[in-house]
């Protein structure tokens, strides 16, 4: 499926040559859109030719319909595809920054470069001013680091803010756009220098009116109603869901479940959280009583609903990349039906806690008068909470951080071991380290 | 009797060229998972051209350093690639249509030399801006507006914006 891995061809004549075919593409479409001519794009700021506005956003929605057209009919995964993040304010700022040196210059960077090479010598100039501008930027970032990097939303889509399925937003935008183009149809007839087809006027001599062809009315509204249509059906069809996403892993991940390859012994838990290169994050997939009663230290408590969220997949796939997530939950059912679901977005170094809570207290007993087994020992299979506790104790016990204690340092440490775990000694005993780091493949894209 | 000089063939449809540039935006996201940008490189060529003459002070300047710092090879990127592809592509579209010919385009009541002036000067103000909002018109607006992305919507009005509340004090250099 769609996009494909690209990077281990990197290097390659082939890599550059995909790279170099697309980029022709582009410049192509740019040069014979009249994109090459500052007149012509400064006259959008005139109202006299609305060509930018109707290039650009004819441009964004027929991509945005195909893009997630191409999703919903899964060829093309959206959650492998780079999404701009968002930091608002520099972005705001940057824009019209830009803005500024759009109307000065006369190009954008892509258009400049179009212009530069068809000799508009004017265009050479702006590309020029372009290398001084990223060097101005460079050697100045460090003074306003902290704000460049401010109000991050991160990969934050309009359909994660408007909480509509992206098929209905990507319809909606195709609807918006038709009504922008009508009105800016309307403007140029208003405002515009005698177009169209007016290359004898005394403005196209003076370089102000471009002989457009005229809109072709038919074409035009076949154009209209089959992007309507397209967006419609993306609607309809919807993008993919969590059963789909796990359709697609689950070649690869069910083997993972089926031997237990995901399942990590408490004993390496603690493994993990003593190695200092590591960082290891513990979320539990409990219920919040018995998450009262008794959980890890430092872990975080979340519900499998929020497992289908993108405010926890984005959280979970931002972290840095020596760290390894892993699920818990009283046994083992809730913490794998998790798995499932954050691995099927994507989720690396994910891992599910070997027998839940209920083995780890096995592991690391809490005190018998704080707490008693309900099950029988080693019955991990439901996800019901088999100890009964006669307080709450949070995080509070040994057995919530057995990686906290130096073994032999503690009372008892030289005698008979206590039936409990009090932090003397860890338990002994073999296990089969099932922990791997991934490194995530650093996506950076567009202008990133 | 002198040859008439060859008539520039008239540019697209802008709707056509717009289905155009969304089918090449598509595939590019198709196929690499990302999409189209330029102002990424055009800091790359000017980081690599820096660490040409004044390795050192790549390396000491981190936001350079990322690029082009030590034995990083600030031009092998794919960004590059894609530059050197968008120049090449304009330069093909333009020698067919009859467009490639050494000229400077602007108002009418611009000097040459102010034009040039002018270019240079919005240039090096629209990098500055295009590397403080990450991401130019093609990368941000463009790309991230055709996968929906927030920012970029927000970006693309900031950008219109600025523009058009210049567009009136500065109509001289234009009309």
């Amino acid at each position: 499926m769609a996009p494909f891995a690209l990077a281990p061809l990197a290097g390659t004549f082939a890599y550059f040559v995909i790279f170099l075919l697309l980029g022709m593409g582009f410049g192509a479409v740019l040069e014979m859109s009249g994109f090459g001519d500052s007149r012509r794009l400064s006259a959008q700021f005139y109202l006299r030719d609305m060509t930018v506005l109707k290039v650009m956003f004819t441009g964004i929605i027929v991509a945005a319909v195909l893009v997630h057209l191409a999703s919903a009919l899964q060829l093309l995964d959206l959650s492998k595809v780079w999404i701009n993040p968002t930091y608002m304010v520099p972005g705001i700022v940057g824009g019209l920054i830009m803005g500024v040196g759009f109307i000065v210059g006369g190009f954008c960077p892509g258009t400049s470069l179009v212009a530069a090479s068809t000799l508009k010598l004017d265009g050479v100039m702006f590309v020029l001013g372009g290398f001084v501008g990223a060097l101005a930027f460079g050697e100045t970032v460090h003074s306003f680091s902290a704000w460049w990097h401010s109000t991050s939303w991160g990969r934050f889509t309009l359909y994660d803010w408007l909480h509509v399925p992206a098929g209905w937003v990507v319809l909606g935008l195709v609807v918006m756009a038709l009504g922008v183009f009508v009105f800016a149809e309307q403007v140029e007839r208003n405002f515009g220098a005698g177009r169209p087809d007016t290359a004898d006027s005394p403005e196209a001599k003076a370089g102000l009116s471009f002989g457009v062809p005229s809109l072709n009315r038919r074409a035009a509204q076949v154009f209209a109603v089959s992007l309507v249509a397209l967006a419609a059906v993306t609607a309809f069809v919807g993008q993919p869901d969590l059963g789909d996403r796990w359709r697609w892993i689950a070649p690869k991940a069910g083997p993972l479940l089926a031997q237990r390859d995901i399942f990590v012994d408490p004993a390496e838990v603690v493994e993990l959280q003593r190695d200092l290169s590591l960082t290891v994050r513990v979320l539990e997939v409990r219920g919040e009583p018995e998450y009262n009663l008794f959980h890890l230290a430092g872990s975080r408590r979340i519900s499998l609903d929020e497992c289908g969220e993108a405010a926890l997949v984005r959280e979970l796939s931002s972290v840095p990349d020596n760290t390894i997530l892993l699920l818990a939950s009283n046994g083992e059912e809730g913490a794998t039906e998790a798995w499932k679901r954050l691995k099927a977005q994507g989720v690396l170094n994910l891992y599910v806690i070997d027998g839940g809570i209920n083995h780890w207290l096995e592991v690391f007993p809490p005190r018998p008068e704080l707490a008693a087994r309900t099950a029988p020992a080693g019955e991990n299979a439901s996800d019901d909470f088999g100890w009964r506790f006669s307080v709450a104790t949070s995080a509070q016990t040994p057995s919530a951080q057995p990686d906290a204690f130096e073994p032999g340092h503690h009372a008892g440490g030289e005698g008979e071991a206590p039936g409990w775990f009090d932090g003397s000694r860890l338990p002994a005993y073999a296990f089969t380290k099932k922990v791997k780091l991934q490194k995530k493949v650093v996506a950076k894209g567009g202008c990133g | 009797m002198p040859r008439p000089a060859r008539e520039p063939r008239p540019y697209l449809n802008p709707y056509l060229g717009g289905a155009l540039l969304g089918v090449v935006l598509f595939l590019t996201f198709y196929v690499t998972g990302n999409g189209l940008g330029a102002s990424a490189a055009i800091n790359r060529l000017q980081v690599g051209t820096l660490a040409l003459v004044a390795p050192g002070h790549v390396d000491r300047v981190a936001y350079m350093a990322e690029m082009g710092g030590g034995s990083r090879k600030p031009f092998a990127d794919p960004s590059v690639y894609l530059l050197l592809g968008t120049f090449l592509g304009g330069l093909v579209a333009g020698a067919l249509n009859g467009r490639v010919k050494a000229e400077t385009r602007g108002g009418p009541h611009v000097s040459i030399p102010v034009r040039w002036a002018l270019a240079f000067a919005g240039g090096a103000i629209m990098m500055y801006g295009a590397r403080m909002a990450r991401g130019c018109t093609s990368g941000q607006a463009l790309s991230g507006g055709a996968v929906l992305s927030v920012g970029s919507f927000v970006f693309m009005f900031a950008v219109f914006a600025g523009a058009y509340a210049l567009a009136w004090p500065l109509r001289k250099l234009w009309n």
